[in-house]
Formats: structure tokens, C-alpha cells, sequence
């Protein structure tokens, strides 16, 4: 719908939507995460969720204790390689729309157990993830940003066309594979078709 | 006559609206799927949900129901206790009649804990 023209209902006094607004509406006043924490990151979500910061004023306050009626991941910790391919079987045991916010510098690149040959540098080597939140841990105020982010980023998804997201894809794929224990390391080490290793230059 | 109607017309009509209310979703969620969001089954999606690790084995198995008669004779002990305490307490004022009766109640508890003990209950195999 053009614009100008709903501004100028809207002065009028007519409020004019589309479905699509409707449903991204809904869907975004609704994020129900999935109940996870992997390590002191989710000591800082619990907090979000209580009445301090108060997660509820998002609707996002109805943590689940299954996959399948969650639809939002937060990775809250660090990932060890122990533990990497239950959350990659857990995030494909989430129905669709599922999203993904990877908290901390754990769970976003290692953080400080970078070095370490037991950690995940990241768990979006595996799944996609859609808000990184740096911090060690973050604060629940970062929390509360990227849920706003992961908000703003749903209510801007398109129904229809090339641009919209997985979910309404019927070509994109709903489950990632589940990476295995090798003899030295998870085989395969990343998921190609979500991240890949940064080119070196070497001069 | 204004009021000459079918009395089962307001069932059928209630029965009509509440089919309506409970299907309206279920078709409308079902052809959002079909316009909009499709379906997207998978072999971990489907898997059963064990916190994120595989399913391993048959649900489907046997175990030993023994615990069973330890929880059924625990009972004893735990209807004694909740007698045996009242019992206790109005010991010196109680007549015959109360006694014997209370009495008898013990041995009925009683007698079952001695025939369980001696079908070999409490020793655990």
C-alpha cells in the first residue's frame, strides 16, 4: 500500500494494514524462546527474564522446556564441541519460523576459550544465526537490544517474493546437518553452506 | 403463532456455530500453510525429543515392577503412623471399645506386614 495514502487515512482517522503487517505483528509480540543455557550467559538471561528487566514486555517471557514450541534459540554460552551437536539437533527440532541469537562472546566466536581445543568458535558455523550480542557475558540490556533487533528484523520479513525468509521457502532448508565426533575434531568442522572460513591474505 | 418453532432448531444452530468455531481455525491455519508457510518434516524434526541428544532403544521395555509391593507395604507404615499418633495421645482417656478396636486395626496392619515378610517380600532379589 502506497505510503502517502496511509498516512493520509490515518489522519482521517482509517487505520489501514496489510496481512503481512499483521502477521509479523503477531508473530514478533510472540517470540517464544527455547528454555537453554549452556554456561554464565544464561545466568544473564534468567535475569532478562525476571521482573527487573522484565523480558515479558516483548511477549517473550514464555520460555519453553521443548523445541517444539519454541521459536527463538538463544545460545547462551559457551559451545563446547561436546555439546555442539545437540544444539544443532535441537535447533532442527524447532518448528518453523525459528530464530537464532547467538549471546556472547562464547557463543559467538569462543571468547576467551578461543584457544581451546574442546570449545566451538562460534555456533554459527552450524546454524544461522540472526543477532550476535558481543559481551562477557552480555548485560541484560543487550539481551533486551537484540531481542528489539531479532523484533525489527521479523517485522521487516516479506510474505511473498525472492527476498522472503526460510521459513516461507519451501526450497530452504529447515534442518542443518548435525556435525559428528572424528578422530581429532567435529567432522565437518563448519556447515559450508552457513559460514565459511575467512580468506587469509598472506602478502 | 410467533413462538411455534422447533425447539432442537437452537441445537442444531449452536451445534452448526460451535463446529464452525473450532474448525474456522484449523482450515484457516491450514490453507496459510498451503498459500504461505509450507511444510518442512525432517529426520530430526521428527525424531523424538530426548533434550537434544538421539533416542537410543525401544521404548518399549520391560522392568522389574518389584518396587511396587515395597511402595504397598510402605502404606503400612504410613496409615500406622497417622493413627498410631491420635491413638497415642488419647491413650489414658480411651474406653474398651475404642482399645479393642484400635487394637484390631494394628493386627490387621500387622498381620499383613507378617505374611508379606513371610512370602519373602522384604528381601530384595
Amino acid at each position: 500500500m502506497d505510503e502517502g495514502l496511509k498516512s493520509e487515512l490515518q489522519k482521517q482517522g482509517v487505520f489501514t494494514t496489510t496481512l503481512e503487517e499483521v502477521y509479523n505483528w503477531g508473530r514478533k509480540n510472540s517470540v517464544w524462546p527455547l528454555q537453554f543455557g549452556l554456561a554464565c550467559c544464561a545466568i544473564e538471561m534468567i535475569a532478562t527474564s525476571m521482573a527487573r528487566y522484565d523480558l515479558a514486555r516483548f511477549g517473550a517471557e514464555v520460555f519453553r522446556p521443548s523445541p517444539r514450541q519454541a521459536d527463538l534459540m538463544i545460545v547462551a554460552g559457551t559451545v563446547t564441541k561436546k555439546m555442539a551437536p545437540q544444539v544443532v539437533r535441537l535447533y532442527n527440532q524447532m518448528p518453523e519460523p525459528k530464530y537464532v541469537i547467538a549471546m556472547g562472546a562464547c557463543a559467538i566466536s569462543g571468547g576467551p576459550f578461543k584457544q581451546g581445543y574442546n570449545v566451538l568458535k562460534g555456533i554459527d558455523r552450524y546454524i544461522p544465526v540472526d543477532v550476535h550480542i558481543p559481551g562477557c557475558p552480555p548485560r541484560p540490556e543487550a539481551l533486551l537490544h537484540a531481542f528489539m533487533t531479532l523484533q525489527q528484523k521479523i517485522s521487516d520479513q516479506q510474505l511473498t517474493g525472492a527476498n522472503r525468509p526460510p521459513h516461507l521457502n519451501a526450497d530452504a532448508p529447515s534442518e542443518f546437518p548435525v556435525p559428528r565426533f572424528g578422530e581429532h575434531d567435529l567432522e565437518p568442522p563448519n556447515n559450508p553452506a552457513v559460514w565459511q572460513a575467512p580468506a587469509v591474505l598472506r602478502a | 403463532m410467533p413462538g411455534d418453532y422447533d425447539p432442537y432448531l437452537f441445537v442444531f444452530v449452536m451445534a452448526l456455530a460451535a463446529i464452525a468455531f473450532a474448525a474456522t481455525p484449523l482450515v484457516l491455519a491450514w490453507l496459510w500453510a498451503k498459500k504461505f508457510s509450507p511444510q518442512k518434516p525432517g529426520h530430526d524434526k521428527n525424531a523424538t525429543y530426548e533434550c537434544g541428544l538421539e533416542s537410543k532403544g525401544d521404548a518399549w521395555i520391560q522392568f522389574k515392577a518389584e518396587y511396587y509391593l515395597y511402595a504397598i507395604i510402605f502404606l503400612i507404615f504410613d496409615v500406622e503412623t497417622v493413627f498410631l499418633l491420635p491413638f497415642a495421645v488419647a491413650f489414658t482417656g480411651l474406653g474398651a471399645g475404642a482399645f479393642i478396636s484400635l487394637m484390631v486395626f494394628l493386627f490387621l496392619l500387622v498381620a499383613g506386614l507378617a505374611w508379606a515378610w513371610m512370602k519373602g517380600v522384604l528381601t530384595w532379589k
